[in-house]
């Protein structure tokens, strides 16, 4: 039983003054994924059966590298962000809510981390 | 985790079916969504025959007629039988509208009619809206200045004043709120389309000299951002008003700002 106001409740602990970067970064990397997926996929069905040799030289080139690193970085940024507000709305117990978020976000830079490492090596190594 | 069934206590049972008018001409079906805080019991949806031959064409008309003439316990709120107090805001077949501006000639079959989804209910069709009204006053919606009171009105050019066409209208019947699926999850902290929408008609206001304050105390992940776009506020209004996009006004302006 609360007698606190219907306002007092409301206000609450006031406004976190935090929200819009998350939204902005979201909707941006959305943006920058419709023509990194497209050409990622473009470059993978254009390369598909070819020899080792030829996959080499492609990812030899500094172009491809940078725009590998970007869909790594734009894939695994958007899916935490997303993941966090699909946790934030339908999981209302608080040790859970922060468990959950807290392993997202550690797993997108884990594998987004695996994703960017393994492309330098074979931009560096062949 | 959200609830997506119902609490045991809250699901609907069979109710009454109430016989139909001697000699109806023009008979027509509505199952209402009754519910009594005072009995044991859950609530249950009681199905009543309406001769529309005898009724006018409102869906408020044969509420009110089922009140007067067949059943005095249903409870629902009314008031001006226009659509400008926002009163009579149910769910009548699957969407929230105002009963008084609902033609019942334009439901096809049996009319279903609930109280607003989501909200705790009093009795019958009334929603407690203690949250929502408590919301409402949080955004402070009125004209808020530092510049002292002027001697006469405070000037508004033609162009500013129609920036808050689409917004001054809503009657705050709270038809959107209760139909946005992001408010039934989280509409502790949310604030929800209807309050957004005055919130942003005072952002919106060229009189209005708090602007950055209001957006400072709308930027939150949870009071303006669980908005997700769903759009079934813009959808479900019943004066065709666009929340969703004095929302998304709303975040430009955050942006703008940054």
């Amino acid at each position: 039983m609360s007698f606190r106001t219907p306002l007092g409740r409301v206000r609450g602990l006031g406004s976190a003054k935090d929200g819009t970067h998350h939204w902005w970064a979201q909707r941006l990397t959305a943006i920058a994924l419709v023509p990194l997926t497209v050409w990622f996929a473009v470059s993978i069905l254009m390369l598909a059966g070819a020899e080792r040799a030829a996959i080499s030289e492609w990812l030899a080139n500094p172009v491809t590298v940078g725009l590998l690193v970007m869909l790594i970085v734009a894939t695994f940024h958007h899916g935490q962000l997303g993941l966090q507000v699909v946790i934030e709305d339908y999981v209302h117990t608080e040790a859970w809510k922060i468990g959950l978020i807290v392993f997202v976000k550690f797993a997108a830079l884990l594998f987004g981390g695996i994703g960017i490492v393994s492309v330098l090596k074979l931009a560096f190594a062949g | 985790m959200a609830q997506f069934r119902l609490p045991p206590n809250s699901r609907i049972g069979k109710g009454k079916t109430w016989p139909a008018p001697a000699g109806a001409k023009q008979p027509r079906r509505f199952k209402i969504y009754r519910y009594d805080p005072d009995g044991e019991g859950n609530p249950r949806l009681d199905t009543y025959t309406v001769d529309l031959d005898d009724c006018g064409p409102m869906v408020l008309d044969a509420i009110i007629k089922i009140k007067n003439e067949v059943d005095s316990t249903l409870a629902f709120r009314r008031s001006c039988r226009e659509g400008v107090c926002g009163s009579c805001a149910f769910n009548i077949g699957g969407t929230n509208t105002l009963a008084c501006t609902s033609f019942i000639a334009d439901y096809k079959g049996d009319i279903a009619i609930y109280p607003l989804p989501h909200m705790p209910v009093v009795k019958d069709l009334v929603p407690d809206l203690t949250q929502a009204y408590a919301q409402l006053a949080a955004v402070e919606p009125w004209l808020k200045t530092r510049t002292p009171a002027p001697e006469r009105e405070r000037l508004q050019s033609p162009e500013d004043r129609e920036k808050l066409d689409g917004l001054w209208e809503c009657v705050l019947c709270f038809s959107c709120t209760t139909s946005c699926p992001s408010y039934w999850w989280n509409g502790d902290r949310y604030l929800g389309p209807a309050v957004l929408l005055q919130a942003y008609r005072w952002i919106a206001d060229s009189r209005d000299e708090y602007t950055g304050e209001r957006l400072d105390d709308l930027e939150d992940p949870f009071r303006l951002y669980r908005c997700h776009t769903i759009m079934n506020c813009t959808k479900t209004c019943p004066k065709n008003l666009n929340p969703a996009k004095a929302i998304a006004e709303t975040k430009k302006l955050m942006v703008a700002r940054q």
